[in-house]
């Protein structure tokens, strides 16, 4: 069963990334969860603070703009999909996470299985 | 004329034990309880045709699982899904031997009892308060969903609705049917008694409605904890909760005037306390206290049976009850833990002591509008006789208070203290 780990932080050091952890703990994190072959897929994204947004309306007609602009306790830092047999040990690994600790959270999905 | 068909409360009422041994145990193969709900039914259905007919067979537990079992696996074969087929070969692997060995058979009904790993999924951190609670009563209270709703007095669609999204939850995203081990297993245990908790104290103390008590969801709970006791004799907490529970209950018929008005501790007819139900708690509490740190459930049985031995509220050990909640203090930082705390400390040292204590937990959030706080702290002005401000205490009681027999209460109070203050 796959579960989409999405990492969440409040905090937003001077250059746009996640305080509270340091590299070191994430490059550790990483390191256990893929020598544990349950990474199917994983990013941190390169700028906690802007976004873009694209809308398309009923006449096929795109709109791009600016935002939204994310407030703290919600800022996206990055994501993991694991595979793992079920619930409780995809929140072991959420719990193991580096960006679960001090400020941040780690929100725990199910992915949908369409029957493979 | 033939009998009118029984409804099916009263079919669910005679199966309540198997129905939950059933449960537990399908829901652990198939690893999906709305299945082993639907085939749980039908067992029970296809015993109630056979058995008039054939006789009741010699191991009638056995009977309902495996006629369970073959109905789930007729079922996930007609559901050609892979998530259907990999639960068939889960149940070919079991039955193979490949999964380890079966769970021991109890003696008394040949049923295996897996309810355990039932009691962790129902209370799991991964779902709702509310829902763990209406959930554990569903599957393993046995109580029909428009019985859990009556019990909450919501309407039976709120309540099923409740019950399929607690449900959906599990199913979805897996929660799994299995016992928690190693750390896990000292982390979740708490969630699991404090349902349990959370059940007789909704029964004991209702938050609102026309009564005061009621008693079944107080002994559903009890049920409940007998069974986790059953199932776990060497956890001291589970001890200490059912001690706790019985200890409190003993004393049902004695708390309730015969208006349905609350009698207070002091003014209970201490000869209608239940003798035998004390003695039962107080044997727990040993078992509960020995061999280890206290813990919550323990301590507060332990003060519970210093109130069930003393004569009256005069002679009531209240040096060791303030002491108990001193340790109770050491484990929880509860608020209304210190607010019992303050009104023992006024049986012991006079009602100002007392005051002092609560005034100084006024500004914790959790008591602001807890009307027990404001009672406490309106009993406490009268005995010292500052009559305008324990009529003002007992006003914002009777704002908080949500069932209509404390709202008579307080009334009855605040004209004493009317009627004193002219």
């Amino acid at each position: 069963m796959k579960y989409l780990m999405l990492i969440n932080t409040d905090a937003v050091d001077e250059n746009g990334g996640a305080a509270e952890c340091t590299v070191e703990d994430w490059m550790a994190y990483d390191k256990e969860v893929k020598e544990a072959g349950i990474w199917v897929s994983g990013e941190s994204l390169a700028d906690l603070v802007t976004a873009t947004t694209v809308r398309v309306d009923e006449n096929g007609t795109p709109t791009v703009t600016d935002g939204p602009f994310a407030e703290s306790r919600e800022l996206l830092g990055g994501f993991y999909v694991i595979d793992v047999p079920d619930l409780d040990v995809a929140l072991d690994w959420a719990a193991r996470c580096p960006g679960a600790r001090g400020s941040g959270a780690v929100v725990v999905r199910p992915v949908a299985d369409f029957g493979a | 004329m033939p009998e009118p068909a029984a409804p099916l409360t009263s079919i669910e009422a005679v199966f309540r034990e198997e129905r939950g041994r059933l449960l537990a145990s399908l829901a652990g193969t198939f690893g999906d309880l709305d299945l082993a709900e639907d085939v749980t039914a039908d067992a029970i259905e296809a015993a109630l045709v056979r058995w008039p007919a054939d006789g009741v067979p010699a191991k009638p537990g056995a009977w309902l699982l495996t006629t369970a079992r073959r109905k789930a696996v007729d079922r996930l074969r007609r559901d050609r899904t892979y998530a259907a087929r990999l639960a068939v070969m889960r149940v070919d692997a079991r039955r193979a031997g490949l999964d380890g060995p079966a769970p021991a058979e109890t003696p008394e009904t040949e049923l295996p009892d897996e309810r355990l790993q039932l009691f962790f999924t129902c209370a799991h951190p991964a779902l709702l308060d509310e829902d763990r609670i209406a959930l554990t009563l569903r599957c393993l209270g046995g109580l029909t969903t428009a019985e859990v709703a009556r019990a909450f007095l919501v309407p039976p669609a709120t309540m099923a609705k409740r019950i399929v999204r607690a449900k959906r939850k599990i199913k979805e995203n897996r929660i799994p049917f299995r016992v928690p081990r190693g750390d896990e297993w000292a982390r979740r245990l708490p969630g699991v008694l404090q349902v349990v908790y959370s059940i007789f104290t909704e029964g004991y103390a209702a938050s609102s409605g026309q009564h005061l008590q009621r008693a079944d969801l107080a002994e559903e709970a009890i049920r409940l904890t007998r069974i986790l006791h059953r199932l776990l004799p060497g956890e001291r907490e589970v001890a200490g909760l059912l001690a706790l529970l019985l200890l409190i209950h003993a004393r049902r018929e004695a708390r309730c005037g015969e208006s349905g008005e609350p009698v207070l501790l002091e003014e209970q007819d201490r000869g209608r306390w239940d003798r035998a139900m004390i003695e039962e708690g107080r044997a727990l509490i040993r078992r509960a206290l020995a061999g280890g740190p206290p813990g919550v459930y323990g301590v507060q049985a332990a003060i519970a049976a210093l109130h069930d031995e003393a004569a009256d509220v005069a002679t009531t050990d209240w040096p060791q009850i303030v002491a108990l909640y001193d340790v109770l203090l050491t484990i929880t930082s509860s608020p209304v833990v210190a607010m019992n705390r303050a009104v023992a400390v006024a049986m012991r040292d006079g009602p100002e002591a007392g005051l002092v204590l609560l005034d100084e937990l006024a500004s914790e959030p959790r008591l602001r509008d807890y009307h027990p706080f404001a009672m406490a702290r309106a009993d406490l002005l009268h005995r010292l006789g500052r009559l305008p401000e324990a009529a003002q205490a007992y006003r914002r009681a009777l704002e908080l208070a949500g069932t209509e027999p404390e709202r008579a209460h307080l009334r009855r109070r605040l004209e004493a203290v009317d009627r004193e203050d002219n």
